[in-house]
């Protein structure tokens, strides 16, 4: 990370809802409106809004940024930018090295042209030149797994195929820098294991990868850094693990209803069986959490613990369901509880929250999805997605019998 | 903007290669439709000249007839190339909103793909015009840089037009109304000399005084007028410097607008 491939800094980008006026009919009345009203600047008129808001980051040179965020929150408008599609209404950016977009793969395909006419025509719209599609063009076809179609018009190829070719042609370009929309979901199962692999290769050759993806795991497993935008603001930046899991949180996968009137508040929660939540822990791991409450008014609470990964329960329990019936408090009183869990989870990266649900009304008067940070380490013995607590047994050796397998039918 | 064309010449190579694969792509007569189609106008033109011919009672001669074919060859040129640039960055969309290259290749492309109907029509007419006995002098020479000048002058209304017609829509309405009509603005079916002292105001058309040069040094076998020769370079020159300043000023817009 000696120089910046890619500079963003305080970008604005403003864009207008509604219709705008496409014709000479409609221009004319246009005109004498705009006249009137005027006002210039950067500032927001009436039907505008801001699709990037203040953006800035840098890219060092050979490092993949992932960039999350919900739809419409301006990823596909940031990268339309650097690539120079779009121009920003404000701010400055700048770009060192051959630039290469995948904003859509196949977009320049001609319906009519064969597979193989294609290639040469969306290699020279990516710039690629001709010497240089030429040299590549078995490499193509063969990632591409249609040797058979190549001389068909891709008019009459599936959906999956046309990805596949568009990826393919797309992947062989080389840029120094290459920004990536959401191409990766293409395909079918295998072929998207081969376009992550090819990804990882040309992550490997030195390239500047920016990445815009909905698939967590491919951000995960590519990208050293990652931010999130929302509404077109950068509202996290840092470790792709840590600002999925903000994405996850902001995201509304399900937001809790809260109580308007707080009846019981959670005073602390105590954990006792780690040293420090800091460090990854091993699988197995036995955790005892304390949480300490305070009643405000008279209440029928249910208290909650749970852990979630990317926003997904992982686990989740509460006093109703391993009591049968919930903790009746009055006012003014204060009790503690206690769960004993083992930490049997396979490694990665999950949060663990806790919450006060009100048992008569169902909503929560507390709600806290990350109480803290679990970093669960690798156990080298087993991978998968559940610890299921193997143990492994030998018995006692015996000699081979001299009995031939042949001649046991007889 | 010449350096990034250079740049991206083979994208612009591409691109032509396309414009003319696709056109003759899943047809019956192939390319033989390159002839037909400037084909049809010579014939309208013969056909007109010989309901003249009928109406006044004078003869019909040799030169009239070629003077309309080699006239129409390069008229039906622009015709076509314009009809196809204006439409070519809207019909393009889905490559301006997604991938970056010099916006400029779409028109180019869109007239050059053309250029090269009109090289093939050219030459059959050639061949024809050949078997029939007529011939040429030494004035011919001026025909390659008229035709290029023609060229310059399509490409240079090319761009304007499919600038214009990204932002409003209707642009290619009024373009096919008044190409349907500039014939009739147009030397081509008629010699501009026919109007006597009005004939400037016809040569006024850079497109008619191209058409009535190559109609000098062609089939009267006379040097080109000259201030004509002047008034239409200068329209091509300009033309292109202006409107493709006025294409590269709004290029970024076209992604948001188009």
């Amino acid at each position: 990370m000696t120089s910046s491939a890619l500079e963003f800094h305080r970008i604005f980008k403003k864009f207008r809802r509604g219709e705008g006026y496409d014709s000479l009919r409609d221009l004319l009345p246009g005109i004498f409106k705009k006249a009137f009203e005027y006002s210039g600047g950067v500032g927001l008129k009436e039907k505008e809004f801001w699709a990037l808001r203040d953006v800035s980051f840098q890219v060092g040179r050979g490092e993949a940024l992932g960039i999350v965020g919900p739809n419409g929150s301006g990823k596909s408008t940031a990268l339309k930018i650097l690539s120079g599609i779009l121009k920003p209404t404000s701010g400055t950016m700048r770009v060192n090295g051959r630039i290469s977009a995948l904003i859509e793969v196949g977009a320049g395909f001609h319906p009519d042209l064969t597979g193989r006419e294609n290639i040469y025509l969306n290699g020279a719209i990516l710039g690629m030149s001709k010497w240089e599609i030429q040299k590549k063009l078995d490499a193509i076809i063969d990632f591409s797994g249609i040797p058979d179609f190549i001389d068909t018009p891709v008019k009459r190829y599936s959906s999956g195929m046309y990805a596949r070719l568009g990826f393919s042609i797309a992947a062989h370009v080389e840029p120094e820098i290459l920004l990536v929309d959401e191409v990766l979901s293409v395909g079918d199962f295998t072929f998207q294991g081969r376009c992550i692999q090819k990804m990882q290769e040309i992550l490997k050759n030195g390239t500047t990868v920016i990445f815009v993806s909905h698939n967590m795991e491919s951000v995960l497993s590519l990208c050293d850094r990652a931010i999130l935008l929302v509404n077109g603001q950068v509202t996290k930046e840092g470790e792709p693990g840590e600002v999925i899991a903000e994405y996850c949180r902001v995201g509304g996968i399900w937001v809790p209803p809260l109580s308007d009137r707080k009846k019981a508040v959670i005073k602390e929660v105590t954990f006792e069986g780690v040293d420090s939540f800091g460090k990854a822990l091993s699988p197995g791991t036995h955790l005892k959490c304390t949480i300490a409450i305070d009643c405000l008014e008279d209440c029928r609470i249910s208290p909650g613990l749970f852990i979630t990964q990317f926003g997904s329960f992982v686990f989740d329990t509460t006093y109703g369901r391993m009591m049968g019936k919930p903790l009746p408090l009055s006012a003014g009183e204060n009790v503690e509880l206690s769960w004993s869990i083992d930490l049997n989870l396979p490694n990665g990266s999950y949060d663990l929250g806790v919450h006060l649900e009100d048992a008569d009304t169902g909503l929560y008067h507390e709600h806290n999805f990350r109480t803290v940070h679990l970093l669960v380490a690798d156990d080298f013995r087993y991978e998968g997605k559940y610890v299921l607590n193997p143990t492994i047994e030998l018995s006692d050796r015996h000699q081979p019998k001299n009995v031939p397998l042949n001649q046991s039918n007889t | 903007m010449f350096r990034e064309m250079i740049q991206y010449r083979n994208l612009l190579w591409m691109l032509i290669v396309r414009d003319i694969k696709i056109r003759y792509k899943q047809t019956v007569m192939g390319f033989l439709w390159a002839i037909f189609m400037p084909m049809l106008i010579v014939f309208a033109g013969l056909i007109i000249k010989k309901g003249f011919s009928i109406v006044s009672g004078k003869p019909l001669d040799l030169a009239e007839l070629t003077s309309v074919s080699i006239k129409s060859l390069p008229y039906s040129f622009f015709i076509a190339s314009i009809r196809f640039a204006t439409n070519s960055l809207v019909g393009n969309a889905n490559l301006v909103t997604k991938i970056y290259f010099p916006r400029e290749v779409f028109p180019v492309a869109a007239v050059l793909a053309n250029l090269f109907d009109f090289l093939i029509a050219s030459f059959v007419l050639l061949i024809i015009l050949a078997i029939a006995g007529f011939h040429v002098d030494y004035h011919v020479i001026w025909v390659p840089f008229l035709v290029f000048s023609l060229i310059l002058f399509t490409i240079a209304s090319g761009m304007l037009l499919s600038c214009a017609n990204l932002f409003f829509r209707d642009v290619k309405y009024i373009v096919e109304v008044l190409v349907t009509f500039a014939i009739f603005f147009t030397p081509v079916f008629y010699d501009a000399s026919l109007f006597g002292k009005w004939a400037p105001i016809l040569l006024l058309n850079p497109v008619g005084a191209i058409l009535e040069n190559i109609n000098n040094v062609v089939i009267l076998r006379q040097p080109p007028d000259m201030f004509w020769l002047y008034y239409s370079t200068l329209w091509s020159l300009g033309g292109l410097i202006i409107s493709w300043s006025i294409f590269h000023k709004l290029e970024y817009l076209f992604a948001e607008n188009i």
